[in-house]
């Protein structure tokens, strides 16, 4: 469903115990954008991302997400999209490609497939083997995003992908993400780091007290 | 392929997929033999200590082959639900699209097969250290009892590790939830034994009927898990 927006939300509410953590969300991304969710920590950032997830339930409003409705087919969203939190999803105790190619099996990827995403994240030289325990968190942060080309992901949804990477490991990232959004992935990335994060992203939007305020697109 | 042909294959898969990727973690690990078998000897040996009798110890000695597989179940599947959590993989297994079901039975597997590997060494150091007898019949017995037992403790450790995952106490939560729900599998399993090391002259055939109230726990619980496994993780 190419003609399908990544991401459609109309007054979404998304409620985390009894407190409405998203209060009426608007947002609208297309395809092959790079948006940069920006906010003060507990804004809903991770919410909204978790949302487009199909991870927490749509409380009120509607969203769509590669088409799916929101509501009724979070588990179709589920197959679609690649979420990457604080954490990588990585297994420290399996090897890179063994990670890599158990992400890419569960969505049926070939060999050539889970070969290519270790490619394209420059994993397949002498790190294919090394165990994940072994890795420096950029290596491990790439690794994560390897996992989620082999598990062809079309919406990747980033929280802080920054975080614990040294300054060669950012750069080693955007351009990753770059090169991903040139393949034809639409990302989200919700970050405090606006200076790094917004040469990055081709739109910003702000998240403040659960309403998100687009703040257009970025120079 | 019709949908639930298809359906049933994605299950097999996905199941095939999670138990290999979790008894190579373990053989990487090495959990379960440098930390989880220790235990489980330990608590053996202690047992005859306090127990002091060879007499006692031949009578109870089913009975502690079963408790301490069932202490060192919990750490198993703590175990085998800390490396889903530790660095986020189970957010990542909702996201990925697998069936639950597969997930559920992969994960089931792999406990299974651990708990075997536990039970024989188990049932080896009671032949040691409770001087237990076994018979050629009462052996078919005592492994048919091993694979319906442990298929059964795998099947409810699966499911409780599954909901209690992303529970705070998670480590004192699990023995609460697993303990209570096991005691048939405790009961079935220890009288199947006694029947097997022929404990106070009951014959093997008394086991028989021990053995299938096993099968039925398993079958009900892997069933359950099956079906039920996709909403706990969504907890």
């Amino acid at each position: 469903m190419a003609h399908d927006l990544p991401v459609e939300l109309s007054d979404a509410v998304a409620v985390l115990g009894a407190f409405p953590v998203l209060a009426g969300a608007n947002l609208t991304v297309q395809r092959g954008e790079i948006v940069l969710l920006r906010g003060p920590n507990g804004a809903g950032k991770t919410t909204l991302l978790r949302l487009c997830a199909g991870l927490i339930e749509l409380e009120r409003g509607r969203g769509r997400v590669l088409g799916h409705d929101l509501s009724t087919d979070r588990w179709a969203v589920r197959h679609r999209v690649g979420l990457l939190g604080h954490a990588n999803g990585l297994y420290p105790d399996l090897t890179v490609t063994e990670n890599v190619a158990f992400w890419g099996r569960t969505v049926g990827a070939s060999d050539a497939e889970i070969a290519a995403a270790l490619k394209r994240m420059a994993l397949d030289g002498r790190l294919a083997e090394v165990q994940v325990s072994r890795l420096s968190a950029g290596q491990r942060r790439r690794t994560a995003l390897a996992a989620l080309v082999a598990r062809r992901a079309e919406l990747w949804l980033l929280d802080e992908p920054h975080a614990g990477l040294d300054a060669a490991g950012r750069d080693e990232l955007d351009e990753v993400l770059r090169q991903a959004a040139r393949a034809g992935a639409t990302i989200m990335v919700a970050s405090h780091e606006l200076e790094r994060a917004g040469t990055l992203a081709t739109r910003q939007v702000e998240v403040v007290a659960g309403q998100v305020r687009d703040l257009g697109a970025t120079s | 392929m019709s949908g639930t042909r298809r359906a049933f294959a994605s299950v097999r898969a996905t199941a095939r997929l999670i138990a290999v990727k979790d008894l190579r973690i373990e053989r990487r690990g090495r959990v379960l033999t440098n930390q989880v078998l220790p235990f489980a000897l330990i608590v053996m040996v202690m047992f005859a200590f306090a127990l002091d009798s060879d007499a006692v110890l031949e009578r109870v000695a089913p009975g502690l082959v079963w408790l301490a597989t069932l202490f060192s179940t919990l750490f198993v599947i703590a175990r085998s639900f800390a490396v889903e959590s530790s660095d986020g993989a189970l957010d990542q297994l909702r996201t990925s699209g697998a069936p639950s079901a597969g997930i559920f039975l992969g994960k089931a597997l792999a406990l299974m097969v651990q708990l075997l590997v536990l039970v024989v060494v188990l049932v080896a150091a009671a032949v040691v250290l409770y001087r237990a007898d076994i018979s050629w019949q009462g052996g078919v017995l005592l492994v048919t009892t091993a694979l319906a037992a442990t298929c059964g403790l795998a099947a409810v450790g699966t499911l409780y590790g599954g909901l209690s995952a992303g529970a705070k106490g998670r480590e004192t939560l699990l023995p609460l939830l697993v303990l209570p729900v096991v005691a048939p599998v405790l009961i079935g399993a220890t009288r199947a034994t006694e029947s097997a090391f022929g404990t106070n002259g009951i014959a093997v055939g008394e086991g028989w009927p021990w053995l299938g109230l096993l099968v039925v726990f398993a079958v009900l619980f892997s069933v359950t898990g099956a079906i039920a496994f996709g909403s706990l993780l969504d907890e």
